[in-house]
């Protein structure tokens, strides 16, 4: 059954008409395993009032399976140019923000200017532009960089399972790919225009990805564009549907929550720190062994509470603007005035690869800047 | 006998029988401490994790020189990258040794036997001396022998989970059979359960989520040196049997001799 098929039969049958009156939570808690009923249970307002022994629950299994080892990753962005209408995002194809794609030179300088900090996990971005920047543009980055990095990790539109093997074998070991909403229909209401429409095709991309062997895959909801309890169960159940039927691969969630963008785009709910916190514990106690990456849009001293309580991934040094660390043009680093027209989203915490490897050392964690040995 | 007893593994003397893991310490500061305070000789390091060009802190800086280097292969998923990852790590100069972790499953971290196996015996016939872990099966333990392992390290219970020896009864049986040293890897939680493993004779252990994840890592690493020490003298002075039923002051075969 394809990871498809399966929201289908939840969402047509009886399981979430099912009576959670006698909900058990603290026995819950006291399961190494939970079914998929446990789990959907963490996620209702009743176990609110748990949230301490689930907070206790999820450090203490995040220190046994990854330790006192936090990941850093930096993000770059190497095109904005983009032919899908996401209401919520800020490169979407009708904003009419400034529009630039790096040249390979330009690729090059920015991934020295992270390979500088020590940083060796590199996560390039783009928009879904065919004409502007088909595959084949990002291939040839990846083919320019992949001597600074083991680590490249790709966030851009869903492939095909040949394009997947093909990126694979160019040196590509991480997807990242976001199914933004679980929930079809409002899928459908942000997704206006371009080939993302295509909810079925991104819905199975994490699973393409899988079969071409990658070493991990980092799959997400956007936190407040729909209902947050159902996608973050079917982000679980997709995390386990991978787990399950590819299991040598590593599965890592990334839950960001919306920040306004340039658009003003009104979404579905916002999300309270106390709702989120809820969902990322109980997506962790769900799947103990899968990684959390916290994104950059949470605030200094949100990141800083949540750090030890699933987190294992981190990104730093981050600008979302295209080239935002090396900018040739204006010969400005990592300056906001330079490109404050192409930013896709706003930053709330823009800390330094340094800053963050000495705040995560100060809080008792050591910052992993590689984790991978390409072969 | 005592001063004497050593652990001999590819023609290198280990006076520690602790062995300990490199990757979950809060800061890798404190890895000279925690060695000092195990008094561990050999340290296992992922070569995933080395980078030997950063313009930061290597994890190798941390090592005290003295210890032998035991990289390991983790995220090898089968034997063809666990032979690649064993040859970078001596291009690296980590020398010789090389634990063998072929693991395919990414949920509970269950190593493969069979695709160790394989990798075992390339790397042995290239002169590794290598250390598999394993899933404690008698068989495989012998393939592992043939195959050239200098020891076998058998899973306690799943990496990072702290239960213990949940596979007591297997490894005690590969204990009793093996020819090669037998190192029980993974599993171990509390200092007691290396002297439930030492008593039983292993003839080292391997910790590493147990001292990390602890409190205070440093005390945890001392305990563990202590309890290895402890466990080993208990085997070598040999422990005497642990009775399960009561000696009755009536036997039920005394009528033999009224």
């Amino acid at each position: 059954m394809s990871f498809y098929e399966l929201v289908k039969s939840y969402n047509g049958g009886n399981f979430f008409n099912q009576n959670n009156s006698n909900l058990g939570i603290d026995k819950i808690l006291k399961k190494e395993y939970l079914s998929d009923l446990d789990f959907w249970k963490l996620l209702q307002p009743e176990a609110e009032n748990y949230l301490e022994e689930m907070a206790q629950k999820a450090y203490k299994i995040t220190r046994h399976h990854f330790g006192k080892a936090i990941q850093i990753f930096s993000p770059l962005y190497i095109s904005n140019y983009c032919e899908n209408g996401c209401l919520y995002c800020g490169y979407r194809c009708d904003s009419g923000i400034k529009r630039k794609k790096l040249s390979e030179n330009e690729i090059i300088s920015n991934s020295k200017e992270i390979y500088k900090t020590g940083v060796r996990n590199i996560l390039l971005l783009t928009g879904e532009a065919p004409i502007k920047t088909p595959l084949s543009y990002t291939i040839e980055a990846i083919k320019s960089i992949k001597n600074m990095f083991p680590m490249i990790g790709i966030e851009i539109h869903a492939l095909t399972e040949e394009e997947y093997k093909e990126i694979h074998e160019v040196g590509v070991n991480y997807v990242t790919i976001y199914q933004e909403t679980y929930h079809e229909d409002f899928y459908q209401k942000y997704h206006t225009k371009g080939p993302k429409k295509d909810y079925h095709f991104r819905l199975d991309a994490p699973e393409r990805a899988a079969k071409v062997k990658m070493v991990g895959l980092n799959i997400g909801v956007l936190a407040g564009l729909a209902p947050l309890e159902k996608d973050i169960f079917f982000l679980g159940l997709h995390g386990h549907y991978l787990q399950k039927k590819y299991p040598d691969i590593e599965i890592s969630f990334s839950l960001p929550r919306l920040r306004p963008t340039e658009g003003g785009f009104v979404y579905h709910q916002e999300i309270i720190d106390k709702k989120y916190l809820q969902m990322l514990l109980a997506l962790k106690i769900w799947l103990p062994r899968a990684g959390v990456t916290l994104s950059t849009r949470e605030s200094d001293s949100f990141r800083n509470n949540i750090l030890p309580l699933g987190i294992t991934k981190i990104s730093a040094g981050v600008k979302t603007s295209v080239g935002g660390y090396s900018d040739d043009e204006n010969n400005l680093i990592n300056s906001k005035t330079s490109t404050e027209n192409t930013e896709q989203f706003e930053i709330s915490d823009i800390r330094s690869v340094k800053e963050i490897s000495d705040y995560l050392k100060s809080h008792g964690f050591q910052p992993v800047f590689k984790d991978w040995e390409p072969l | 006998m005592i001063e004497s007893d050593q652990l001999v593994l590819g023609g290198v003397k280990f006076s520690s029988r602790l062995f300990i893991g490199t990757g979950k310490y809060p800061q890798k500061q404190m890895l000279p401490d925690i060695i000092k305070a195990s008094g561990t000789e050999m340290v296992t390091v992922a070569l995933r994790r080395v980078d030997l060009t950063s313009p930061n802190e290597n994890i190798l800086d941390y090592i005290d020189k003295s210890c032998t280097l035991l990289p390991n292969t983790s995220g090898a998923r089968d034997a063809t990258e666990a032979v690649r990852i064993a040859r970078l790590a001596r291009a690296a100069g980590m020398g010789n040794f090389i634990k063998i972790e072929v693991i395919s499953d990414q949920k509970y971290l269950l190593p493969d036997n069979l695709e160790s196996i394989k990798a075992t015996e390339i790397l042995a016939k290239e002169g590794f001396i290598v250390l598999p872990y394993m899933n404690p099966d008698l068989m495989d333990a012998k393939r592992f022998e043939n195959a050239g392992a200098a020891a076998i390290m058998p899973l306690g219970a799943p990496i990072g989970t702290n239960k213990g020896l949940r596979t007591k009864e297997m490894i005690e049986i590969l204990i009793r059979e093996s020819k090669v040293p037998i190192i029980v890897d993974a599993g171990i939680g509390t200092p007691s359960q290396a002297v439930e493993a030492m008593e039983m004779g292993a003839d080292a252990v391997l910790v590493n989520t147990a001292i990390a994840s602890s409190e205070n890592p440093i005390l945890m690493a001392k305990a563990f040196g202590l309890a290895v020490k402890s466990g080993r003298l208990a085997f070598l002075a040999g422990r005497g049997d642990i009775s399960t039923f009561a000696s009755p002051s009536s036997p039920l075969t005394g009528f033999l001799n009224s």
